[in-house]
């Protein structure tokens, strides 16, 4: 049943990436530690780090386009189920510090100690256990999702309003996780994490290890989203997508469609700021900032919305011109960055596969019209 | 007269935007297996009706029971679709991005639920049916086909298919033969002929001649509520109907 | 040059002030402060009081502030302040320059805690027959403070003389104050008592509440007390509320102006445009670089910069808009996500332009005279500034209001937004219509940048901040409705300022911004919906 479901949405573009993806899982490894430092070859934990966080991107990226390309929700505050993901994670390694942070209280992170708390916060009762926190990543996004998700889609919230009250959503978290008194570090969010699962979180290993796991997580979260675009359900969320009322005739309460899309596309988000956090070493409430999220959904529409392997190039691509923009040349990164909104809306609308694909599209399409029938010609 | 044994009862229904009345205490009642035309002028709420049947409008008061037991004024449109109540556009709306097939198969009868469609597969029954509804469509050709590539005469039947595909006891079909060539719309007339002695079916239609062609009984609405009804012919001669529609 | 002025000024005034006779007769009596210990100063300040000169202020006042010493060579009384190593010596009557002292050459007369009560009472007499009627009043109202009663002599005089009715009022509490603090007889507690009834503030509640919790006052004094209680507490609450909604037509009215470049634009047009913030940026730096203009070459006219500024922001800020509708947005019209990327985008380096050209930091913008400065409503504090944002904004909105339905150009708006090809058809130029409204819009938003940059940092991030609440107000006020804008504005403003006190700032505007989204699901349109037919296509 399970492989019948991952198998339907293997094509030949699934190959391709589930190709790559398997290559970097092997070769990284190898050319970050066995390699010799002098070799060419050799990629450098800072390179390993930089590639594992543009793979959490990318998954960030195909959570996106899982809702916008293929349900028709933009949503600009998915960075907010990112940030809430990567909090679960941070407050696992937050409690993992123990009595080595710098007041060295065994139970207390450093910053509540300096908020003069005495106990830990019930919300952080749990975080301990990694088991706790790897739940947490997916129930805590997911279930505000959920929440948000039922309100919104039944009281039929769509389009451009829908957009507007997601990116509230995410400034709400914002301001609220700026908050000293929430428990969660204030501006300066979690940091100066040691270990996870009891391995040196600077570790070499501990590095290559995380980068593995994104692979993998990326390459899992791909083979569900295509299983899902390949099943019915996918085709009715396009259908969705594309003439909404028309599906609710059928008889599909097309709410609840959106809901499961919308949630499984937040828990995702979620996985991927669980990962990113270990990986960048910080958390703080700027992920919140309604401009992470506008920034994602730039990413998906580069490689192409509605095309997963897109929203994966998107995301790698355009984190890769900002770190090259930043460093090189920071004055020009957010003219370069405010263009590519304009240009890819105006001149590359179905993004950088979608082009590809349109072009193929066309093709088998032309050669079947003489095929048709007389009524073919007719009409319009 | 009683809602029990109807299939359709609609007891004083008004709808009114802004001011506007669309629909002023209009009363209707169909019979299980019956076939109605409903004629009228522009504005006399022939849309509106169907709306307010199939969930989309609230009407502001009145009852429409389905079935006779059935308040329709409840629920929300996909319930009602999947008590059996089918309805096709004025402007045929397909799946644009989706095959023929995949059209149909999204509108044929099968569990409506998200993990069913994930876990959906597609059986020898279901086929069967599928190929059946392409033949009478005569869309088999071009069942591969992107339904945005349909010409609009196709789109029409394909979107009857859809209906077909449903297989609801009530079907609503709003102006079925716009744009299509008169033998196209005869073969209509035929095919909602064919489909009338297993369901029911309301047609709203401006076409005199394909009214004709069905031969059923006809309902005159205008600003919202029943003016005359019965054959064509003695619709056609009533003088108030004459006056505010076939006359003009 | 100014320096020399200041100092011939100086010279003038001290000319006049020696010319005086009645200084002459002071001069004894201040030099009486610095012999004879505490008791010597007491007695001296005392003889001052009685004198009822106000020339002896100053002198009292650079006791009080321990600047008074005796220069220990001649034993003159002089006020020294530090300056540099040494002290700088002027005299206390008249304020001419005595030259500099070393620290050792002088000697400050001390004072103690019952001189400083002394000292505060005599200022207080001595003020409270000032010719100037705003010095007696808050020479009363100091008196009230202090509860002083070594006073009341000096205010039963004062009093008996007084004209201004207000001034007489203040020295009426100031006595009820004096009366109620020392204790007195039944009836005079009584009038005391109706007198603070009719000052409501925190003061007079506090003496009120004194006199019903005290063990010696009787018990209708008691029961007069405790009524007056109320009836201040009432009036307390009520200039609260006043206040809470004052603060909260003040932030509706920053709101509305954000917001109604908006409205035109999204609500009129459909239009997302994600740089509408940046719309308002503009126009603050438009501000800036005209109130520089004026400071360069007409420092004179600096009142007038503002006026000036109105109209050049709405040129700017509405030629960049024209600019951004006829090379993006015209391109993307139906399709409203795209228009929010690209508009995005734009405002992505809009910002970066600005950074690039005025810098990161923020910039000084300065208030004319006639916005700066507050006045006093009742239990209310009203700044200018605010106040002509408030009227600004909504002369703002009517203007838009008239000129969407009373001129050609505002009905060729709507045409074009109800019927476009019809429009078209009657020979109305769309694209033109489009880029002019768009325009108006985005000039708006220029205006608001004038009024925001005279209470909001002047910084490339400045539109930002407004973004995501007009983008609120829009849709909680209803889109395609003006009044909704208005309703939205004010409702949320008055809302966040009620918040305040209980949640504090960031909670309140979370818990606005919470409301807002439950309240979309309940009216997905908004408060002011369009409903009918057309909305649903």
């Amino acid at each position: 049943m399970l492989t019948r479901f991952f198998l339907m949405g293997l094509d030949r573009k699934a190959g391709v990436v589930l190709t790559i993806l398997a290559l970097l899982a092997v070769l990284v490894p190898v050319s970050t530690l066995l390699v010799p430092a002098d070799s060419p070859f050799h990629l450098s934990i800072f390179t390993v780090s930089l590639l594992g966080k543009y793979l959490c991107f990318a998954l960030l990226a195909l959570a996106l386009d899982l809702v916008w390309g293929y349900c028709g929700i933009l949503s600009l505050g998915h960075a907010a189920f990112f940030a809430l993901g990567g909090y679960a994670m941070g407050m696992h390694l937050m409690r993992q510090i123990g009595p080595r942070g710098v007041y060295g209280n065994p139970v207390l992170p450093d910053f509540m100690v300096f908020l003069n708390w005495t106990e830990l916060p019930w919300y952080w009762l749990g975080f301990d256990h990694f088991w706790f926190a790897a739940l947490m990543v997916l129930a805590v996004p997911g279930a505000l999702a959920f929440a948000f998700g039922w309100f919104a889609f039944r009281s039929r919230v769509t389009g451009v309003y829908l957009s507007i009250i997601t990116q509230a959503m995410t400034f709400a978290l914002l301001l609220a996780f700026f908050r000293n008194d929430m428990g969660f570090g204030g501006n300066n969010g979690l940091t100066d994490f040691k270990e996870i699962l009891g391995a040196d979180i600077q570790a070499p290993g501990t590095r290559v290890g995380l980068f593995v796991a994104t692979v993998v997580a990326l390459a899992l979260s791909y083979m569900i989203a295509s299983g899902i675009i390949g099943s019915k359900l996918g085709k009715v969320l396009v259908a969705v997508r594309d003439t909404e009322s028309r599906v609710r005739f059928l008889g599909y309460n097309t709410e609840h469609y959106k809901l499961f899309a919308w949630t499984l596309s937040a828990c995702m988000a979620g996985v991927a700021g669980a990962l990113y956090v270990p990986q960048v070493g910080i958390i703080n409430p700027s992920e919140f900032a309604p401009a992470s999220s506008i920034e994602a959904v730039i990413w998906v529409a580069v490689g192409g919305r509605g095309t997963l392997a897109g929203a994966i190039l998107g995301a790698v691509l355009v984190n890769f011109g900002k770190s090259y923009f930043t460093g090189a040349l920071p004055e020009l990164w957010l003219f370069a960055l405010g263009g590519l909104f304009v240009a890819v809306t105006l001149f590359l609308p179905k993004g950088l596969l979608g082009l590809g694909a349109q072009l193929m599209a066309r093709m088998p399409k032309s050669k079947s019209l003489p095929n048709g029938k007389p009524a073919d010609q007719k009409g319009m | 007269m009683s809602a029990e044994d109807t299939l359709l009862y609609l007891d004083g229904v008004s709808v009114s935007f802004d001011g506007f009345r669309a629909l002023n205490s209009l009363s209707l009642v169909m019979m299980p297996g019956e076939m109605r035309a409903i004629i009228g002028p522009n504005g006399a709420g022939k849309t509106t009706m169907m709306d307010v049947i199939t969930g989309k409008t609230r009407p502001d008061h009145g009852t429409i029971l389905f079935e006779g037991a059935t308040d329709l004024t409840k629920l929300r449109e996909a319930s009602i679709a999947n008590l059996g109540i089918g309805r096709k556009f004025q402007r045929p709306t397909v799946f644009e991005p989706h095959t023929v097939w995949d059209n149909l198969e999204l509108a044929l009868k099968a569990p409506r639920g998200p993990l069913k469609t994930l876990t959906y597969a597609i059986g020898r029954d279901d086929k069967a049916r599928i190929e059946e509804i392409l033949d009478v469509t005569r869309l088999s050709p071009k069942r591969d086909r992107i339904a945005g590539s349909l010409s609009h005469g196709e789109k029409q039947w394909l979107e009857i298919g859809m209906l077909l595909a449903q297989d609801p006891k009530l079907l609503l079909v709003d102006e079925p033969v716009a744009g299509m060539t008169d033998a196209e719309t005869e073969q209509t007339a035929q095919l909602l002929c064919d489909i009338a002695g297993k369901h029911s079916v309301i047609v709203v239609e401006h076409d005199m001649s394909f009214v004709r062609a069905l031969g059923v009984k006809v309902t005159v609405l205008a600003e919202g509520s029943v003016l005359a009804e019965g054959s064509l012919d003695a619709v056609s001669a009533n003088q108030q109907v004459i006056d505010v529609y076939l006359g003009r | 040059m100014r320096r020399a002025l200041r100092w011939l000024l100086a010279v003038c005034v001290v000319a006049a002030t020696t010319s005086v006779a009645l200084a002459a007769d002071l001069r004894p009596l201040v030099q009486s402060l610095g012999t004879g210990g505490y008791a010597g100063t007491e007695k001296g300040l005392a003889q001052l009081s009685e004198a009822g000169d106000p020339a002896a202020v100053p002198v009292i006042e650079a006791l009080q502030a321990g600047d008074l010493y005796v220069r220990k060579a001649d034993g003159v009384v002089v006020i020294a302040r530090k300056a540099g190593s040494d002290y700088a010596l002027t005299d206390p009557l008249g304020g001419a320059s005595l030259g500099e002292a070393p620290a050792g050459a002088i000697e400050k007369i001390k004072v103690n805690n019952a001189l400083r009560r002394a000292i505060s009472a005599s200022l207080g007499a001595l003020t409270l027959m000032s010719p100037d009627a705003g010095i007696r009043r808050s020479a009363a109202d100091a008196v009230f403070k202090s509860r002083d009663a070594t006073a009341l002599d000096a205010l039963n005089t004062a009093l008996a003389k007084e004209q201004d009715s207000s001034v007489r009022r203040a020295m009426e509490q100031a006595r009820a104050a004096i009366t109620l603090t020392a204790g007195a007889s039944d009836e005079d507690t009584r009038v005391a008592v109706a007198t603070l009834a009719g000052r409501s503030d925190q003061d007079a509640l506090a003496l009120l509440s004194s006199v019903a919790s005290s063990s010696s006052a009787s018990e209708t004094a008691k029961a007069a007390a405790a009524s007056a209680i109320a009836s201040v507490q009432l009036k307390l609450t009520l200039w609260g509320v006043a206040q809470n909604l004052w603060y909260g037509l003040s932030l509706g009215s920053v709101l509305l102006l954000a917001a109604i470049g908006l409205a035109v634009t999204f609500g009129v047009m459909g239009v997302i445009n994600m740089a509408h913030g940046e719309m308002v940026m503009i126009g603050a730096y438009t501000t800036f670089m005209v109130q520089e203009l004026f400071r360069a070459h007409a420092p004179g006219l600096f009142d007038l910069s503002i006026l000036v500024a109105l109209p050049a922001a709405f040129l700017v800020s509405g030629g960049v808009g024209i600019l951004i509708e006829r090379s993006v947005i015209r391109w993307l019209y139906g399709r409203p996500l795209e228009t929010l990327l690209a508009t995005w985008g734009l405002s992505l380096a809009l910002q970066q332009a600005v950074r690039s050209i005025f810098g990161p930091s923020n910039r000084e913008v300065g208030a004319p005279s006639w916005m700066s400065g507050a006045f006093e409503l009742g239990g209310l504090t009203i700044t200018y500034g605010r106040l002509w944002i408030v009227v600004f904004a909504f002369a703002v909105f009517a203007a838009l209001l008239v000129a969407l339905k009373r001129t050609w150009f505002g009905l060729s708006i709507r045409a074009v937004t109800q019927n476009r090809p019809m429009a078209n058809a009657m020979g109305i130029r769309t694209a033109k219509v489009d880029a002019l409204t768009f325009g108006l819009g985005s000039g708006i938003a220029g205006l608001a940048g004038v009024a925001l940059s005279q209470i909001d940092n002047v910084s490339p991030n400045l539109g930002q901040g407004y973004i995501i609440d007009s983008f609120m107000v829009v849709v909680f006020g209803g889109v395609g409705n003006l009044w909704g804008t208005l309703v939205g504005a004010l409702t949320l403003g008055t809302l966040n300022k009620f918040l305040e006190p209980y949640a504090g700032a960031v909670l309140g505007k979370i818990l606005v911004l919470i409301f807002i989204i439950l309240f979309i699901q309940r009216r997905p349109r908004g408060l002011f919906a369009l409903k009918g037919r057309a909305v649903e296509a």
